[in-house]
């Protein structure tokens, strides 16, 4: 501690280091917070569904989406990830995930939404096996906090079923 | 800055970042604001770097008393003993 340089030194070093501690702090503290999130998809309308030229089954959807996400803020929290999946199983792949609209929601003010949309990517099968199947709406989402780690989670909807004839 | 004034520097810059992180920490828990935490831990920073880097008069109330020169002359440093010497001179005309 003897000149200037070595006690601003020493300033630095210790100011970066609790710093470190209070960023990691936060995110643990992030564990307090039991998130009670709530989702509600409805599939207004089957736009089309067509068998593609290569063999492909594809599908356009109409969707309600209503959910209230805001339990999953906490104040280190920046963003929330949400997308929304529709899953099923055919012969060849025990899961199949098809991402179909998804969207950043940059506050707790805006958790709590509903929007009215077609699906936002294109929901196609790797072959033909979309006539009549059932399929789960699965609403995923990541949490972004400012420090730390990650969080993940989804809330599974299921009975939705595709019509039995293309259209 | 001396001896005491370097142990008390030291003493006070940790303390003082201590508590302003555990304070910004709590504060910023509180209200539910990382801005709010950040900004009052980037004050007690600043506040501490400006408490304990410069050299404040405050660092030097225990200056180190030198002997006069002349009071030196009177109290001779005890000679090394030369034992050690015929040996280098040895290796030395070698």
């Amino acid at each position: 501690m003897h000149s200037f340089g070595y006690r601003a030194n020493a300033v630095v070093t210790l100011a970066v280091t609790i710093l470190a501690v209070m960023c990691s702090m936060a995110s643990l503290s992030d564990n307090f917070n039991v998130p009670s999130p709530t989702a509600e998809v409805k599939v207004l309308n089957i736009n089309w569904f067509q068998k593609q030229a290569n063999g492909n089954d594809e599908v356009s959807l109409t969707l309600n989406i209503s959910a209230d996400l805001s339990s999953l803020f906490t104040w280190n929290t920046k963003q929330v990830f949400v997308f929304i999946a529709a899953e099923y199983e055919t012969p060849q792949n025990a899961l199949n995930q098809v991402s179909l609209w998804d969207g950043i929601i940059p506050s707790k003010d805006h958790a709590k939404f509903w929007i009215h949309t077609t699906n936002k990517y294109r929901l196609i099968d790797q072959g033909s096996n979309l006539r009549g199947k059932e399929f789960n709406l699965t609403l995923h989402w990541h949490v972004m906090p400012k420090t730390g780690k990650m969080f993940a989670d989804k809330i599974v909807m299921t009975g939705y079923r595709l019509p039995e004839e293309y259209r | 800055m001396d001896w005491q004034g370097q142990k008390r520097a030291e003493i006070l810059m940790q303390i003082l970042l201590l508590v302003s992180g555990i304070a910004a920490f709590a504060i910023g828990y509180i209200m539910g604001s990382f801005q709010m935490m950040l900004l009052i831990y980037a004050g007690g920073v600043v506040l501490t770097a400006l408490v304990t880097v410069p050299n404040w008069p405050f660092f030097n109330r225990h200056p180190l008393k030198w002997l006069e020169p002349s009071e030196a002359d009177r109290h001779p440093k005890p000679q090394v003993s030369t034992t050690a010497g015929p040996k280098k001179k040895a290796s030395k005309n070698k």
